[in-house]
């Protein structure tokens, strides 16, 4: 899977997850201070990604991913 | 072979209730962060005199009574609990002097929140191995006195009460009604992300373990969260499909209210609609093994589970322990 498709995909599903229109979503929006997204959005957020990209996200890791960019990098880093 | 059948059932709550507002003034939290995270809006806290077998045998009358089954003519009392009276007896003990079940041999099995799954799993054996013929599954749990109530993260979600079940062979085999099947799980891998650390052999109950609050219940939400979801799915399919059954044909899902988030993350996978899930966790918050019996009880009541319906239950605790069962009502 390319870079941009990552990217699209990633965005879909935060799209999906927190019911925001994908132009708002940009790299640098947090989860929790610009998409409005609470602890367990971000939980379940991480299980839609482990689930669409079949990686693994360690819950210590899942700590680190706090805006869209992280989340990108991480897939982008860790998809096989 | 004949299926064990559920001909009663009965639940309880204590009547003081504590709602999100009051936990406000304990606690650095608020009404819309529970609700929103939860789905709880309040629970209940049985009285300072009651004691879990108090409640359960509460429970276990009111069960008895639909059933039409006198407490003497109980074989086996199974309670799923791991907030017994203390450590020794067990609860069913004092459940079985308290109604006079003489002739009813009685244990606890200790599944936390999958308590009452497990309990109900082991009753259906005995029954099906025609050993026994009246058996009593209750699940009963007092978690107002182990949790920490200056934990923020845990106080908020627990709730106390007891629920309980009557089994009995099916008067009529011929027509495939009871417990199809019970599927239980354990990943004792996982045993730190929920515990109740102290009072046990490995830190008895001292006063230096009970400063550092290890008498009370600690849990990694998120670990949680994310495990309880896949493993509710994942067995819930298993039980389904043992029976040729898909998602479709569900008429009504009884599960362990451990979350309104877990449970539509689960049913969102499973594809089973919202509005098959009997919800009362906002009034009872988590009740541990007691929800998924008094869910049953409460759906049940309300007329809702007419004669054939395919019941899917799922249960999710400590250990972690799992399961799901199919019942056709």
């Amino acid at each position: 899977m390319s870079t941009s498709a990552i990217e699209t995909k990633v965005k879909n599903i935060i799209a999906d997850q927190l019911g925001v229109g994908e132009d708002e979503i940009k790299p640098e929006s947090s989860f929790i201070e610009d998409l409005g997204a609470d602890s367990l959005d971000i939980v379940e957020l991480v299980m839609a990604m482990e689930e669409e990209f079949e990686v693994e996200i360690p819950d210590e890791e899942a700590e680190n991913i706090k805006t869209v960019g992280d989340a990108i990098n991480y897939i982008n880093t860790h998809k096989k | 072979m004949a299926c064990t059948q559920i001909i009663g059932t009965g639940s309880y709550a204590p009547s003081r209730v504590i709602t999100n507002q009051e936990l406000e003034q304990r606690v650095d939290t608020s009404d819309t962060w529970i609700r929103e995270r939860t789905g709880i809006q309040e629970r209940r806290q049985a009285a300072p005199e009651e004691a879990t077998s108090d409640m359960a045998v509460q429970a276990a009358r009111r069960a008895l009574d639909m059933a039409g089954v006198a407490p003497e003519e109980l074989d086996l009392i199974v309670v799923g609990t791991i907030t017994a009276d203390m450590p020794m007896p067990s609860c069913a003990a004092f459940v079985q002097a308290k109604l006079g079940a003489r002739r009813a041999f009685a244990f606890d099995v200790g599944a936390a929140c999958a308590g009452s799954l497990y309990a109900m799993s082991v009753a259906d054996q005995f029954v099906r191995s025609g050993q026994v013929r009246r058996a009593l599954v209750i699940g009963a749990e007092l978690l107002s006195r182990v949790v920490d109530w200056e934990d923020r993260n845990t106080c908020v979600l627990f709730g106390d009460g007891a629920g309980a079940m009557v089994l009995s062979p099916s008067p009529t085999p011929e027509d495939g009604r009871g417990i199809l099947s019970t599927h239980l799980h354990t990943d004792g891998t996982l045993a730190d992300i929920l515990t109740i650390p102290g009072g046990g052999s490995r830190t008895p109950m001292t006063e230096e373990a009970v400063r550092a609050k290890l008498n009370t219940l600690h849990m990694n939400g998120r670990e949680v969260f994310r495990f309880a979801v896949r493993a509710l799915v994942d067995s819930t399919q298993e039980a389904l499909a043992s029976h040729g059954l898909t998602p479709g044909q569900v008429d009504h899902v009884i599960a362990h209210q451990a979350n309104a988030r877990i449970l539509d993350a689960a049913l969102e996978r499973l594809e089973i609609p919202r509005d098959k899930c009997w919800l009362n966790l906002h009034k009872y918050g988590n009740t541990s093994s007691a929800s998924l019996p008094m869910t049953l009880d409460e759906a049940h009541r309300a007329g809702r589970l007419q004669r054939g319906d395919v019941i899917a239950m799922m249960a999710i605790g400590a250990g972690m322990t799992w399961g799901s069962a199919v019942v056709r009502w």
